[in-house]
């Protein structure tokens, strides 16, 4: 197959995006200076250089939005609409809507009676990055785009790659050479060009920045990252109506980039802005892995500055973004909210992926194993209550780092017996050898 | 002299040039300088104190001059310096 770069559609040059009526009350202005910008696929202020953010006109959507007009649309995402930077696509995936279920057994192994645990295993692409994605499609779709495209480290390659393929457009998905083979897999499968960069997530992103201005490409987290990071929003909207339109105690969420974690905080405050909620301080608490923890750095030395780490190493790979946009935001709000950041080693990542599975069912990829451990190193330093009602975010599936729970884990073979937890020995196709090695020590 | 490499929102400043040519022994004269042919980029680059915006990330070559010796990193011929927006998410 040859795969050609095709000449780039032109840019935000011409006329101006059609505005479509549903979205008016939708605008872009700059996060630092306040500028106001026409909305199109920008992500610069042209002012100042700081980043564009989605702005709602959230007086007039007190009057018109309502809980029982959301809890009667149908599940996903766009159920939020009012609060959303763009109308749905005309095909996309079934993202959100995902169960907030009870940690009662992992909650009382970690000294945290009220736990809850928000599933983001289950989007269709296994992770949370199908929400700010399905935005970043819509968005592709409204301004005629034509590609999708990611700088990727790990999930959001399989997002794309699914969210394309739903809408038939092409997908090009950058990655770290070195990424784990099962997520390379995941973003094949759905017909994605991928592109390993032999280099850190944070060369593929610097590479990245410049190709989606050669070629016009929608790149769901640079030239879409406006729109792309509001989806996030969405996990916020989903566990305020499943508490019954209500906020926990605390948050407790991984740190990549940051835009998630500060998006959670807005989409909270939005809810708070239209009414949904009343609005009540929540703490937030956020993870990163030991190996690349430049924003729980930041938080532990008191700092505002964000010191770029320049060689991750972590099995946490789709947390290991060396230079965090969001950053110093993520900062911002651990401190102002009485939060912390919390970075945990990989073999306590590797740990706790194993108790969440074994004690709630549910298999979570590293980043789900680096917020749970969070939650409890959060509980240890007293930044969580034993009365707290906490929520923590396991945002991505085991399925696509498979190896990752073995970590620190005696690599020699072991058989497991009756009644052990592990793989027996194969056994022959006899019941009565099943039977005799079943009750063998009995 | 080293090329400096223009993103897209800065590139009205430069009368809409991608790459232009500025000189200096170091990335910070190589802004100076820059700066000093192209005053409408200083408000964008450069904070009142003189350094970097905090949203701007000046690469040599490569690399982050923040792995390197930052603003004082030494500057060869043909070096390129490349200025872009701080936005990396995963
Ligand atoms: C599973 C998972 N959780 C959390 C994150 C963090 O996202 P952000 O970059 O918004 O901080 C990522 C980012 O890739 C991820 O893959
Ligand atoms: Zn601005």
């Amino acid at each position: 197959m040859t795969t050609q770069i095709e000449t780039p559609p032109p840019r935000s040059v011409g006329p101006a995006p059609r505005e479509a009526p549903g979205e008016a009350r939708v605008r872009l202005a700059c996060r630092r200076c306040g500028l106001p910008v026409a909305l199109g696929p920008v992500y610069v202020c042209a002012a100042c250089f700081g980043p564009l953010e989605v702005a709602y006109d959230l007086d007039s959507l007190r009057e018109s939005i309502h809980a029982d007009t959301i809890e009667a649309r149908p599940p996903g995402v766009w159920r939020y609409r009012e609060l959303l930077p763009v109308d749905p696509p005309s095909r996309g995936l079934a993202v959100g809507s995902t169960p907030l279920v009870n940690g009662t057994r992992l909650g009382a192994a970690i000294g945290i009676d009220r736990l809850w645990l928000k599933d983001d295993t289950r989007n269709p692409s296994l992770s949370f990055k199908d929400r700010p994605v399905a935005m970043a499609a819509a968005a592709v779709e409204r301004f005629g785009m034509g590609t999708l495209a990611c700088a990727s480290t790990g999930n959001l390659a399989g997002a794309t790659a699914a969210a394309a393929a739903a809408l038939g457009i092409p997908a090009y998905v950058f990655i770290p050479a070195d990424l784990e083979p099962a997520k390379i897999d995941h973003a094949l499968a759905y017909g994605a060009t991928v592109v390993p960069i032999e280099g850190t997530y944070d060369d593929v992103n610097r590479i990245c920045l410049e190709v989606a201005d050669e070629t016009g490409w929608g790149f769901v987290n640079i030239n879409l990252r406006p729109f792309y990071a509001e989806g996030s929003k969405t996990l916020a909207f989903e566990i305020a109506e499943s508490l019954g339109w209500r906020t926990p105690d605390v948050i407790v969420a991984p740190i990549a980039s940051g835009a998630m974690f500060t998006k959670l905080a807005k989409g909270f405050d939005e809810l708070a802005a239209v009414g949904l909620i009343e609005r009540r301080p929540i703490r937030l608490v956020g993870g990163q892995a030991a190996g690349c923890a430049p924003v729980a750095t930041a938080w532990e030395s008191g700092s505002d500055i964000v010191e770029p780490v320049r060689f991750p190493d972590t099995i946490v790979r789709s947390l290991a973004i060396g230079n965090p946009a969001d950053g110093g935001y993520a900062v911002e709000l651990a401190r102002g909210s009485g939060g912390s950041i919390e970075a945990i080693p990989d073999e306590v990542t590797a740990a706790t992926i194993r108790d969440v599975a074994r004690l709630e069912g549910i298999f979570t990829e590293t980043a789900g194993g680096v917020t749970v451990a969070a939650a409890a190193a959060a509980r240890r330093r007293g930044v969580i209550g034993p009365d707290d009602e906490v929520v923590a975010l396991l945002t991505g599936n085991g399925l696509k780092t498979p190896d990752a729970r073995q970590f620190g884990v005696d690599p020699r073979p072991h058989r497991a017996g009756p009644g052990e937890p592990g793989l027996a020995p194969a056994l022959p196709p006899r019941f009565g050898e099943v039977l005799a090695w079943l009750e063998q020590g009995s | 002299m080293s090329a400096v490499r223009i993103p897209p929102v800065l590139r009205t400043a430069t009368g809409g040039q991608k790459q232009v040519v500025a000189g200096g022994a170091t990335v910070g004269e190589v802004l100076q300088s820059l700066v000093a042919a192209y005053p409408a980029l200083e408000q964008q680059l450069l904070a009142p104190d003189g350094s970097l915006n905090r949203f701007v990330n000046v690469f040599l070559n490569d690399t982050d001059i923040r792995h390197l010796d930052a603003l004082a990193t030494p500057v060869v011929d043909r070096d390129t310096v490349v200025l872009l927006p701080a936005m990396a998410g995963g």
